[in-house]
């Protein structure tokens, strides 16, 4: 059964996280009877356990809708559910590129937030059509109009139409479907041309192996076809070809206009071209989509496994992950004081914690990551240039002429209350004014920033100095020259060298004071003194003493409750396990993480 | 010859004996520092508790195959003061009809220094109790309200006098390191503590245990106990103080006259046998060279309803691998000041390799313990350590 395109909607969902999306999206999933009773979990969508619990999606979704229409016709809606973070922004921007219309989700308490702005941007971008939807109607702090107000004022769009919805109660869905129907434009591929097919995103499935997500533009796609890939230059048998309803289901075709899955024996993910075209093997279209930029990893860490027989594993695990994630990179690094580990790059602050946790959670690894970094330009006094992934790499200062660092162009919409603290803020880490607007007793400021200082903690500054108001996003705007120095860090003289980073020479006291003082707090008491200290090359700039243990035994012995003792003393020795030794000093794995989290007080 | 060195051996390191420990779990009000098996309960009915006491003491006489001699009687709690002497007489009448019992066996009741217990002692006395140690915690009536005691300073003066009346040993009990305790007050307290003292005191540092009220005004920042280094600066006041009235600190938080020391806790720091009795209390019973770890259920009302149902009141009874043994032993018997018998410890090992011996003599080296082909033997720096030097130095 083909429908026709003109009752064919292919729609992404644009929204700030925790504005409602993907409730907004199980809620449209039930109505149109996509799952039943008992299949409707919540948050359907965000399938992963992970994106369920932070109620964040990660991976772009889709879903197959059927809505019987008020004009009496079945209508086919494709929906799209996207990631709301910054660090996806990516999958966003690939998810945009297979519809024609967007909705745009605010939350009518909330209003608009940066990420929002972006995201919509893009569908503007685009071409999309876009719906603005103002969600949470039913809660008391609702403020439509105004939400309405912010919509129009600061993105730009006609918000007089928007449709009033809680994903919640379900109030405003039919019309909000009728919206989807009647505004929306269905997609103009044309039928009868060679097949043409943007491969959306690909995943590993345990039984199925890779699923091709695609959007089929021209022409029909059949099971049993020889496809050919344009970018990869391969060849391939259709095997599976059908749609999600979520639930996988065939279909024997696709064409112009749907969405769909297919599966055709590939093994692994790093056989697809994210963005590739897909044409017959005998019919080939004449030219290809022009595709996506490839995603750029900008934030790296190293993770090392706490106990080093654990290397393996964590190997596979990380393999296991990047089926599933082609932005995930990692290559192995050998540390003299951690081990063997490996070096990982990841879209952003979220997608390193992320993984981080997925790691930990899904397959049992306890590590030690190192402090977040950036990839600099170190240019030698031999006219090398060295891309720089981790901070105990760098040569020696008297061999590098000069070094680059990344910046990024980051808007901030904020309530004006607040305002102080983010341009004092953005001061603090060097950036560079680039834009300030009022609009509707918000303001929105565009500054330049070392993405090195975004990387720290400036998220979690963002938030604490706005109460949790700030929305930020930013994206990547060249590299600088700067002068910036590695800081060690010594405890009793030995290199810690998961500790080092690269750090601004302005900067370089304050925070190597800092970690020194956290460190002091952190690493516990032990037989002698030990002397904390921070280094740019043979120069001290900071130093604290850690005196020796004095006390530590319990006054009581519990009667004959010996039993307690020896659990505590188990658990002592357990901890101990998670330490890590430099030279005689033990330095639990607790402490490497809280010192690289620190804020700056 | 080999019978000569078992002899030396005994010498040394003298055997830990077997006791019995009977707890009593019920109190007038709990402190709010104590999160030891106590329940408030004003109709207790002593008969029936005396007759569930009596009964499991049986039991496991009956179960035991081989019978030590009892070195040791312990009424522990709760509050043992608040039991009846006819309870007391009972519980040691018992113990004495199926186990053999060591001539000079040592009989300990913990009491509370109130008029109304003070006034039971003779009781006590006159059932064989032949030793009280008094829950004084401290002279200062402030501080007693503070800890949540029932009782004034000049109240445990006056029990002290009577128990020495009727009693051959006593020992009391103090809690320092309090908020806001500065070294020279407590001196002041301990010097008048130590010139009424008949030979043993008990003087603990206070510790916030999780589930206490006291932990709730801790993590709310409202219980500013002393530093480590305030805590080690008091500790050794405490030392000096003691020694010099004559009183050794045998163990991190017990100090004794020369034969004065408790024979019922050194059971447990020497890592002996002992029968836990009541609810919640704990036991360990060797068997045929298999040592057990035995906990009694924690709620007064189940236990005594599985006693009269069963016999005893036994919730766990666990064989301990030869790793635990080894490691028990070590982390009591690391807290005297006594030596501790390496050939003790490798038969409580069973041939397991239990001790780090690289860390054993960076310990050495730093001065806090000292190691001899025979023995390990905690040093002051030591013990003050201990719980460093013993996740340390076992494996």
């Amino acid at each position: 059964m083909t429908t026709e395109q003109s009752r064919i909607r292919n729609f992404a969902i644009i929204a700030h996280i925790d504005h409602g999306k993907s409730t907004l999206a199980d809620r449209l999933i039930q109505t149109c009877g996509g799952l039943t009773e008992r299949e409707m979990k919540e948050q359907v969508l965000d399938s992963m356990e992970l994106e369920r619990e932070r109620g964040i999606t990660i991976k772009a979704q889709t879903v197959r809708l059927t809505h019987k229409a008020p004009d009496g016709e079945d209508y086919q809606l494709n929906l799209m559910d996207t990631p709301g973070h910054v660090d996806f922004a990516y999958e966003v921007s690939r998810s945009l590129a297979a519809c024609e219309g967007s909705l745009l989700i605010v939350d009518a308490t909330q209003g608009v937030e940066a990420q929002t702005l972006a995201n919509v941007y893009q569908a503007i971008e685009n071409n999309h059509e876009i719906i603005p939807v103002i969600n949470k109607i039913d809660l008391p702090a609702a403020d439509v109009e105004r939400v309405k107000r912010q919509i129009e004022d600061v993105i730009g769009i006609d918000a007089s139409d928007a449709i009033e919805v809680s994903a919640k109660t379900g109030i405003g869905i039919d019309a909000l479907l009728e919206a989807i129907v009647t505004r929306l434009p269905p997609p103009v591929g044309e039928r009868e041309a060679p097949l043409k097919a943007l491969l959306v995103d690909s995943w590993y499935d345990a039984y199925l192996g890779v699923v091709i997500l695609l959007r089929v533009v021209d022409g029909v796609l059949r099971a049993k076809e020889k496809l050919y890939f344009m970018n990869t230059k391969t060849t391939y048998d259709a095997d599976h070809v059908g749609v999600f309803t979520p639930k996988l289901v065939k279909t024997g075709q696709l064409s112009a206009g749907e969405m769909g899955y297919l599966t055709c024996g590939i093994k692994s993910i790093t056989e697809t071209s994210i963005g590739d075209t897909i044409t017959h093997e005998r019919n080939r279209c004449a030219e290809k989509l022009s595709g996506f930029k490839p995603s750029v990893p900008m934030v790296f860490c190293s993770m090392f496994p706490v106990d080093s027989s654990e290397y393996d594993k964590l190997r596979d695990s990380l393999g296991k992950l990047a089926l599933n994630d082609s932005s995930l990179h990692f290559e192995p690094e050998n540390s003299t004081a951690l081990g063997l580990g490996f070096r990982c790059g990841f879209l952003g602050l979220l997608h390193m914690e992320i993984i981080q946790e997925r790691l930990e959670r899904e397959f049992d690894l306890d590590l030690i990551p190192t402090a977040p970094s950036v990839v600099y330009h170190v240019y030698t006094n031999k006219g090398e240039k060295i891309a720089l992934y981790n901070p105990a790499d760098m040569p020696d200062p008297v061999y590098i002429e000069r070094i680059e660092e990344p910046w990024i162009k980051a808007t901030i919409l904020v309530p004006d209350d607040y305002l102080g603290g983010i341009l004092q803020l953005c001061q603090e880490r060097r950036g560079e004014q680039l834009d300030l607007t009022y609009v509707g007793g918000r303001a929105m400021a565009v500054y330049r920033l070392p993405l090195n200082e975004v990387v720290f903690d400036f998220y979690d500054r963002l938030k604490s100095v706005s109460r949790g108001y700030a929305s930020f996003d930013y994206e990547l705007d060249g590299y600088k020259e700067d002068d910036l120095v590695r800081m060690g860090i010594l405890v009793n003289a030995e290199p810690v060298d998961a500790l080092a980073m690269i750090v601004h020479r302005t900067q370089a006291e304050k925070r190597g004071r800092h970690l020194c003082e956290r460190l002091k707090d952190l690493i516990p008491r032990q037989m002698f003194k030990i002397a904390i200290q921070a280094a740019i090359g043979g120069k001290i700039i900071a130093r604290e003493t850690l005196s020796a243990l004095r006390k530590d035994v319990t006054a009581k012995c519990y009667g004959g409750d010996i039993s307690r003792k020896r659990k505590l003393l188990d658990k002592q020795k357990k901890g101990k396990k998670k330490m890590r030794q430099y030279g005689n000093v033990e330095i639990p794995q607790s402490a490497f993480i809280a010192a690289l989290k620190m804020g700056d007080e | 010859m080999v019978q000569r060195l078992k002899t030396l051996e005994s010498v040394a390191f003298p055997a830990p004996g077997f006791g019995i420990y009977v707890h009593w779990p019920f109190c007038l009000a709990k402190c709010p520092y104590c999160d030891f098996n106590s329940h408030v309960q004003d109709d207790v009915d002593h008969a029936r508790w005396r007759g569930a006491l009596v009964r499991e003491i049986a039991h496991y006489a009956e179960t035991l195959p081989h019978k030590q001699t009892v070195t040791s009687i312990f009424f522990g709690g709760g509050t043992p003061s608040l039991m009846v002497p006819e309870t007391v007489a009972a519980v040691i009448a018992t113990v004495r009809a199926h186990f053999p019992v060591a001539e000079d066996v040592e009989i300990t009741l913990e009491a509370n220094p109130t008029s109304t217990e003070a006034a039971r002692f003779k009781g006590y006395a006159e059932a064989g109790v032949s030793r009280v140690s008094l829950g004084v915690q401290s002279l200062r009536d402030v501080e007693l309200k503070f800890l949540g005691r029932q009782h004034s300073a000049k109240e445990a003066l006056a029990a002290l006098d009577l128990a020495r009346q009727h009693f051959t040993r006593s020992s009391f009990d103090l809690i320092y390191a309090r908020p806001g305790q500065t070294v020279a007050d407590w001196r002041a307290e301990l010097a008048e503590a130590l010139s009424y003292a008949g030979g043993h005191l008990s003087l603990y540092q206070l510790t916030i245990e999780k589930g206490t009220p006291f932990y709730t005004l801790y993590q709310r920042g409202e219980m500013p106990i002393p530093s480590d280094d305030e805590a080690a600066a008091l500790y050794e006041e405490t030392r000096d103080q003691a020694a010099k009235h004559g009183y050794d600190a045998y163990e991190v938080s017990n100090y004794a006259r020369a034969g004065e020391e408790s024979r019922h806790n050194l059971v447990y720091w020497r890592y002996g046998d002992y029968l836990g009795i009541g609810p919640g209390a704990h036991g360990r019973i060797t068997i045929d060279g298999k040592k057990y770890a035995t906990r009694a259920h924690r709620a007064p009302q189940i236990w005594l309803e599985r006693v009269e149902k069963h016999g005893h009141g036994a919730h766990e009874d666990t064989q301990l691998s030869c790793e635990d043994r080894a490691a028990e032993m070590l982390l009591m018997g690391l807290r005297l000041a006594e030596p501790l018998s390496l050939t003790r410890l490798e038969t409580a090992a069973g041939g397991a390799e239990v001790l780090n011996w690289q860390e054993i003599r960076k310990a050495e080296a730093a001065g806090w313990l000292t190691v001899t082909e025979a023995a390990l033997q905690t040093t002051e720096a030591g013990r003050l350590r201990l719980e460093y030097l013993l996740s340390h130095i076992i494996l």
